[in-house]
């Protein structure tokens, strides 16, 4: 009888893909939440085979907080329209104008948090039922007790002491109104996982994730990037520096890290030699010990 | 490289935190910034040494109590595997997430404090990893140190935990090893304090142990998951059964059945993640087509014909209460099973097993939380089912209360 083994990203693939059809399936009206960033292009590339040759039963939601970098929006316009997808756009911005949420103020000011608001805005007024989102377990201490099926209450909040078990693959998705989930199919993924599928997939990445030169200050340990968003201190030295980021979020609090990393070999290399983890270079995640707990019980992605 | 998947459980204290933190460190794969904040937040609790249950315990209640409070998902990976670890509490109130573990999962780790030696946790953690099915335990006899490394009061755990193993009918493959999950004895390298101590170290044992054959590739099994209709000029009259394959191996050309109708046709194209396939076993996601025009939606299931599963609404199964409000004779229940969501009404309770002695109480007729039991469901349409000893997918089950849509219980078809 011959081998019927399955390496370990085709195992991961097969549940990615099962996931995201069971979403399709017991929810009345889904969404993927598209960022730009690695995870949610692998999420995309994901739901493009798992609906093949059909096209995405849901569309893509953006939440887009204003503070983009250009090559983020450049990708995710481009990939859309590769993918024939639906966007949805959800804007900070927009919450700011309309007083739903009011600007951080301070040097350290960032609309990460906002999103916060503007994303269970947008779910509310599209009336989605379930997001799906590129979250990981091994990302954060908080991620790591989440569920592939995540529930929210009506309110978007996360009640880690209260979950439902999950067992098996069977997943409980029944809710009462106004309630809706989140579903991670990438659950299991590592960011090394990650990094193997994109390579063997030949999954194209925004610029962003490679080396580039870039005006870059250092603040409270991250390198952020020079940008109309950000106010550089006095004390702050703006140097041009070879730098990459490891994960694409608002421009204000993505730090980026010194590197040399051309193709994706040479990410999967560094990301192996590497002794920090890729949230290290998120301001956002340093503001507490239990800063994401926080924010998820809030309705954080 | 594949994947192993396993579970932890011991009892408050056991150390089943540090030795997580203990198999993250010593591979690597815990970070500089994560040790820097663990380092910090022990020097603030007044710990003497960096506590490494800190790695794991990420909710704000647990780092404060010290304690777990729900299932926890840990990954690590060194040359030959990567490992899956499903950290789960061993406090008797969360049992359910013990069982929900111990349901994804390839092994067990079963740790017992060398001091206290084999207590009720132990054997309640053990009975539901034979439940379960859980094919590989290991006992991890842990604080060695505190007992001068001895081989008597080691021996004397490995009779004591035997003798009660011998009543369990699956636990097929049990090791024992001794560590200090504190010192890192025997957890990743051998440790030269226990000479005496012949084996491997858990670490060398996760890594080398075998798990092929964790699927069934006999009965061929794929309960249709969404049906894909494209409705573009290009794909005018494609239909695609799409679903995860459960057990067995389908090819095209294969004549198959589709269950409940009982319609045969053929295998006619096979489409996995990349494309056209000659074959497709489990667990993978795919997608097939049909040689012949039937109606099939979410919920059927095809099988190969000459191979089929039952196809009943009397089930007999064993479930573990998870909810604060009991299982009740006659209470109705939303059943979720492969694909499909019925109605199921408990038609009568056979009997609860007490843990402690494995013995069957008869008379009760209800199931409190945690209780495990062997009941009989009538469900309102056929299950298309095997039983859970001989395949995972298509023998368990859970139950959803239909007014709170908790899931309130975890079943295994006999």
């Amino acid at each position: 009888m011959p081998d019927y083994n399955l390496s370990h990203l085709d195992q991961l693939e097969a549940e990615a893909i099962f996931v995201l059809r069971e979403t399709a399936a017991q929810f009345r009206k889904p969404a993927l939440l598209f960022s730009g960033g690695k995870d949610s292009i692998v999420m995309a590339h994901l739901a493009r085979k798992a609906f093949w040759p059909a096209r995405l039963p849901f569309p893509l939601l953006h939440v887009d907080t204003g503070h983009n970098f250009p090559e983020t929006i450049t990708y995710r316009d481009a990939y859309v329209e590769k993918l024939g997808a639906e966007l949805v756009v959800g804007s900070v911005q927009e919450s700011i104008d309309t007083g739903r949420v009011v600007e951080e103020k301070g040097i350290n000011a960032s609309r990460n948090k906002l999103q916060t608001v503007t994303l269970l805005d947008t779910i509310e007024k599209h009336q989605f039922d379930a997001c799906l989102g590129g979250g990981r377990r091994d990302e954060e201490k908080a991620r790591a007790k989440e569920r592939f099926f995540s529930h929210r209450d009506e309110f978007g909040q996360w009640d880690p002491k209260n979950q439902r078990p999950e067992l098996w693959n069977l997943f409980n998705g029944r809710k009462h109104e106004g309630e809706h989930f989140r579903v991670f199919p990438l659950s299991n993924f590592t960011e090394m996982d990650v990094w193997l599928y994109i390579q063997r997939e030949e999954i194209e990445l925004p610029s962003l994730y490679f080396a580039h030169e870039r005006e870059v200050f250092e603040r409270n340990g991250s390198l952020l990037a020079v940008s109309e968003f950000v106010t550089v201190q006095a004390s702050e030295k703006i140097e041009k520096k070879r730098v990459r980021f490891r994960t694409i979020g608002d421009a204000t609090c993505t730090g980026a890290v010194e590197s040399n990393a051309t193709t994706i070999q040479d990410i999967i290399d560094e990301v192996a030699a590497s002794r920090q983890t890729e949230r290290g270079t998120r301001a956002d995640d340093k503001r507490s010990e239990t800063a994401m707990e926080d924010r998820k019980r809030e309705g954080y992605f | 490289m594949d994947i192993l998947r396993f579970t932890t459980a011991g009892s408050v204290d056991d150390g089943k935190s540090t030795l997580i933190g203990r198999l993250l460190y010593d591979s690597k794969s815990i970070f500089e910034d994560q040790y820097a904040a663990v380092e910090e937040s022990s020097k603030r609790r007044g710990d003497a040494v960096v506590n490494l249950a800190l790695l794991t315990d990420g909710l704000k209640a647990e780092r404060e109590q010290g304690i777990t409070i729900d299932v926890a998902y840990r990954y690590f990976a060194t040359p030959r595997r990567k490992f899956i670890i499903a950290d789960t509490p061993g406090h008797i109130q969360y049992t359910r997430n013990m069982v929900t573990g111990a349901s994804t999962a390839n092994l067990a780790i079963i740790l017992v404090d060398a001091r206290k030696g084999v207590i009720e946790q132990t054997k309640r953690h053990s009975f539901i990893a034979d439940l379960l099915r859980i094919q590989h335990v290991v006992l991890a006899i842990n604080k060695m140190d505190l007992v001068d490394y001895s081989e008597e009061v080691y021996n004397k755990i490995v009779e004591d935990y035997k003798g009660f193993a011998s009543r369990l009918d699956n636990l097929v493959d049990i090791t024992t090893i001794p560590i200090s999950a504190l010192n890192g004895d025997n957890v990743v390298e051998k440790s030269d304090r226990m000479p005496w101590y012949q084996g491997s170290s858990l670490l060398y044992h996760l890594e080398t142990v075998y798990v092929g054959g964790e699927h069934n590739h006999v009965d061929a099994r794929l309960p249709v998951q969404w049906v894909i209709r494209p409705q573009s000029n290009e794909w005018h009259d494609f239909r695609g059964y799409a679903g995860r394959v459960a057990g067995g191996v389908f090819k095209p050309g294969d004549d198959v059945t589709i269950l409940p109708s009982g319609f045969a046709t053929k295998i006619k194209e096979i489409y996995g993640a990349n494309g056209a396939a000659d074959e497709a076993f489990a667990p993978q996601s795919i997608t097939v087509t049909l040689a012949s025009e039937i109606d099939i939606s979410r919920g059927d299931m095809i099988v190969k014909a000459n191979n089929p599963p039952k196809v009943e609404q009397d089930i007999e199964a064993m479930v573990c209460w998870f909810s604060q409000t009991p299982m009740v004779e006659r209470g109705k229940y939303i059943l979720r099973h492969t694909t499909r969501e019925t109605q199921a009404v408990v038609k009568n309770v056979r009997y609860l097993v007490d843990i402690n002695t494995l013995h069957k109480m008869e008379g009760p007729q209800s199931l409190a939380m945690n209780d495990i039991g062997r009941i009989v469901l009538r469900t309102a349409v056929p299950l298309i089912h095997d039983s859970y000893r001989r395949n995972r997918t298509t023998g368990s089950f859970i139950l959803i209360h239909p007014g709170t849509n908790e899931t309130v219980a975890a079943g295994m078809i006999i």
